[in-house]
């Protein structure tokens, strides 16, 4: 089964390429979307096939080699691919949810322009997300991550005849390359300084059995990692570079499910995990990084209070479930990081397409109404629970999964990433504190959407009211399937103390356990820490749900009230704590400035002076020089005297 | 006394040379310069070479400037002649004394060697020096003389092929 | 018997006039008599020197030299005819298409 590994970010590219380049002759709706979605959909019966040879199989890791693709010097870099527990996991997210979202952009792109172009992108997307997950060494994962970066920016540019999206795919791609900087750098210190003790490899299995020759907690084992994590914060949309997240939203839903909530973003999680004994080598790094993920899993919460857009609620909340993940990461608890990341998957994959099945929905509804109203705005919605109700159940479904009610799915994770947080060897009780609170403000603003947009009374246009229809069967089949993933999905990763075994664990254990068990990374506490922390973290959970049913669901004049009483704080939770404009002032208007000055003073005065100058320059000479080629006899013979006097006086004088 | 008859010679043939170069009638120039060749030609005779002093007169004196006599008549060209913008003239003078210069600091620094070959006084006034000169061109120089002979001819066939109206 | 370098002098000064004739003169009749001017002196350089070392090359040198001049004289003068015919004239400024 393992040979066939290279079929699975194969298929996508031939179905990537057959769509690019024959998708405006084709046509035919039904035809594309089917192709897309039939060669990811294969995609997943091989990764399948590979994951359960790999569950009954004792050897845990597979590599794959196609063959080489460059040889200088020392670097040997191959076309290979890596299955290993971790990757396995990867692969099956990737194409499950891929294949939903395929089949879901089928029903949702309907009638676009440029249909065939979408699913040309998305395929793509799945060639290179792949591409990252299963590269056996950093280099094919480069491939990958600068892959997936450029069809975000494709995607997020969609739409790309509007201002607003042009923008976004630019931002997005901008400050991903930020990260994307740090990655090779870190990648080139990592390289040079194994290099240095004789290992010239990028290759992954080697890079971890080697990485011992760095030298745990030594000054350039932080570094790297920083480089690393540099990467990941600017790929995984952490702080402080979160900021194209929330506007990569312009792109089409389908695109903010896939890439913008349960895939690409993860890679900076995935890459981690990857790298976990260079990791786990750096307490400093393991340490930024939690505090990064805890920092940002509050603030970015916090942002999602006050957000009218159905879709950007999500982003902020993915942000802030990624900073769980890069929390979970940073305290030790790779496991637990990779489980919020497959549970996370299912229920914002769910949410998202839910929204835009409400979105699909309104947008139905206002166009008959010739209605000019943001689809997207919650403050138009309201009581589509009865109009859409599979759309309903599932969003609700996946609502809870996230706040952590048990037992869904993102309780288990969730609950592992705090236990962690509090418990381990790495962890601090201000982290879990921190990531609790976060945890309540997530079921809070998750219900503050649910409840503006399914409860209650419908504020739409009332000529629209009645013409909101529930979304045809290609959108509410992922969506169920979705929903059921993230009711069940928790239970691969029951803990202990639950009478579970925790599968998930187990099952990478091959990946992680070698850092864990050398580093001694390990959650220690007492049963009864354990349950009451457990207990603990439903209570807040149910009270961030209270509070939102509260405020929105039974008074509802009291929003307004609070936001009359604080208009500050609501101002600058409403302009996103005006990071924005932080950051503006901070970096893009000074690099604008920088910029003008290099193209006025230093390009224009310098670069084209010295340009210029040359040619004048030898125009001058062409012109002093015309003069001995005047084509008059006398000037020729004067040429001819003077040079026969040079020529003597040299034998002469010599 | 035969110092005095070269400074002479020279003298005129300086002279003469002078008027080849200024005179605005290039008949002037042409009389002038045959009168250059005249003074060579007796150059030549003081240097017991009789037979280099005929050639001189019948070539040049005799063909070519009775050549260019023709030409200028032919042509009819008078005294339009203009000498050309006084830098022009500056330059080059200053390269042809330049020119002077040099050549008289090499011979006033150089050395002329003394040998002393074959063709002494007293073989000249043996055999002649016509016959020195023909044992000398039709034994050693057979080969460019004979290549001569062809270059005249192209020189004909050229001539007459550039001036013709119409070939 | 006179010193041979008086002749060089004599020959040295002729060609530099030669050259003065060249460089100034416009008319190209002129500027080819100075030619021949400085053919002459470079002449009584040749026959000078031969007599002075007791060699006949230098004036075997001479006659090609004569062979020479006369041939060139045909064909310049041919070709001046030509000018003139096509041009109207013979001054060597005139003759300014040589840088093509």
């Amino acid at each position: 089964m393992y040979d066939y590994l290279w079929l699975i970010p194969f298929f996508p590219l031939v179905g990537s390429i057959i769509n690019g380049l024959f998708g405006k002759k084709i046509k035919n709706e039904a035809v594309i979307g089917g192709l897309a979605t039939a060669m990811i959909g294969l995609s997943f019966v091989v990764s399948a096939g590979c994951f359960f040879s790999l569950l009954n199989d004792p050897v845990k890791v597979h590599e794959q080699i196609l063959g080489s693709w460059m040889s200088v010097g020392h670097l040997q870099v191959e076309w290979g691919f890596l299955l290993d527990p971790l990757s396995a996991l990867m692969i099956m997210v990737v194409t499950g949810v891929g294949t939903l979202i395929h089949l879901y952009s089928i029903g949702y792109m309907h009638g676009e322009e440029g249909f065939y172009r979408f699913f040309s992108y998305l395929n793509l997307f799945c060639f290179c997300m792949l591409m990252l997950v299963l590269g056996n060494n950093a280099l094919v994962m480069f491939i990958g991550w600068e892959g997936v970066g450029l069809c975000s920016y494709l995607l997020i540019g969609y739409y790309f005849h509007k201002k607003s999206a042009g923008d976004a795919a630019k931002k997005a791609f901008v400050v991903n390359r930020v990260g994307d900087f740090g990655f090779l750098v870190g990648l080139g210190i990592l390289f040079w300084t194994l290099g240095s003790h004789g290992v010239w490899t990028v290759k992954f299995t080697e890079i971890a059995a080697n990485a011992h020759l760095l030298g745990a907690g030594s000054l350039v084992v932080t570094i790297v990692t920083l480089c690393f994590f540099l990467g990941a914060t600017g790929k995984s949309a952490q702080i402080p570079l979160y900021t194209w997240l929330p506007d990569a939203m312009e792109g089409p839903t389908p695109v903010s499910a896939l890439i913008h909530a349960a895939t690409m973003v993860t890679a900076g999680v995935y890459m981690i995990g990857r790298m976990n004994i260079l990791f786990a080598m750096s307490p400093t790094t393991m340490l930024i990084v939690a505090m990064v993920g805890a920092a940002t899993a509050i603030f970015a919460a916090s942002i999602g209070f006050a957000q009218n857009d159905i879709k950007r609620v999500l982003a902020y909340s993915t942000v802030s479930q990624l900073g769980f993940m890069f929390l979970a990461m940073g305290v030790g608890a790779f496991t637990a990081g990779i489980f919020h990341l497959m549970t996370h998957a299912f229920f914002k994959a769910c949410l998202f397409l839910g929204s835009g099945s409400v979105i699909h929905g309104m947008h139905h509804g206002l166009h008959h109404a010739h209605s000019h109203d943001d689809p997207q705005d919650m403050r138009n919605m309201g009581g589509l629970s009865k109009k859409m109700k599979i759309t309903y159940w599932t969003f609700l479904i996946s609502t809870i999964a996230i706040a952590g009610i048990p037992p869904l799915a993102g309780f288990f994770s969730k609950d592992e990433i705090l236990w962690w947080a509090f418990a381990s060897t790495r962890g601090h009780w201000l982290l879990w504190l921190t990531a609790t609170g976060a945890a309540m403000m997530t079921a809070f603003y998750m219900f503050r959407l649910v409840s503006m947009t399914f409860w209650g009374e419908c504020r739409a246009n009332p000529k629209a009211k009645d013409h909101i229809p529930e979304s045809p069967w290609t959108i509410t089949l992922p969506l169920i399937i979705l929903a059921g993933l993230a009711a069940v999905g928790g239970f691969v990763g029951v803990p202990a103390l639950l009478g579970g075994s925790n599968h998930l664990a187990t099952f990478l254990d091959p990946v992680f356990g070698h850092a864990q068990e050398t580093f001694n990374l390990s959650a220690h506490g007492s049963h009864a820490a354990e349950y009451g922390l457990m207990f603990f973290s439903v209570v807040v959970a149910s009270i961030g749900i209270g509070i939102a049913l509260y405020m929105y669901n039974k008074n509802p004049e009291l929003p307004g009230k609070f936001v009359a009483k604080f208009p500050g704080l609501h101002r600058a939770v409403f302009n996103k704590w005006y990071v924005d404009e932080i950051y503006d002032a901070l970096f893009v208007n000074p690099t604008k400035k920088l910029g003008t000055f290099l193209w006025k003073g230093f390009d224009v005065k310098l670069v084209d002076g010295v340009v210029n100058g040359v040619a004048s320059t030898i125009e001058a000479c062409a012109r002093g020089m015309r003069y001995t080629q005047s084509g008059l006899i006398a000037s020729y013979a004067m040429t001819m005297v003077i040079g026969v006097f040079v020529i003597i006086a040299y034998y002469v004088f010599k | 006394m035969e110092i005095l008859f070269f400074l002479f010679v020279a003298f005129v043939a300086v002279g003469s040379g002078v008027f080849v170069v200024t005179c605005k009638n290039p008949v002037n120039s042409a009389i002038a310069l045959v009168n250059t060749f005249f003074c060579l030609a007796t150059c030549y005779v003081m240097l017991d070479a009789p037979f280099m002093a005929a050639i001189q007169l019948i070539v040049y004196a005799g063909a070519i400037m009775v050549l260019i006599i023709f030409v200028i008549m032919l042509l009819n060209i008078g005294t339009v002649d203009v000498v050309k913008s006084s830098h022009a003239v500056a330059g080059g003078a200053l390269m042809s004394v330049l020119v002077a210069v040099q050549v008289l600091y090499m011979l006033n620094r150089g050395e002329v060697a003394n040998i002393e070959g074959p063709m002494t006084e007293s073989a000249i006034l043996e055999f002649g020096h016509t016959e020195l000169l023909a044992r000398s061109l039709f034994t050693e120089f057979l080969l460019p003389f004979e290549l001569t002979a062809i270059l005249l001819l192209v020189a004909i066939v050229g001539a007459i092929v550039l001036a013709k109206r119409d070939v | 018997m006179i010193s041979v370098n008086y002749f060089l002098v004599l020959s040295a000064i002729l060609f530099s006039l030669g050259v003065f004739g060249v460089l100034t003169r416009k008319n190209s009749i002129v500027v080819f008599m100075c030619i021949e001017l400085m053919l002459n002196a470079v002449n009584l350089t040749f026959i000078a020197l031969s007599r002075h070392l007791g060699n006949m090359d230098g004036q075997v040198f001479v006659l090609f030299v004569m062979a020479v001049a006369a041939a060139e004289a045909a064909v310049g003068l041919a070709l001046m005819i030509t000018f003139f015919r096509n041009r109207e004239s013979l001054d060597i400024d005139d003759a300014n298409t040589l840088k093509w």
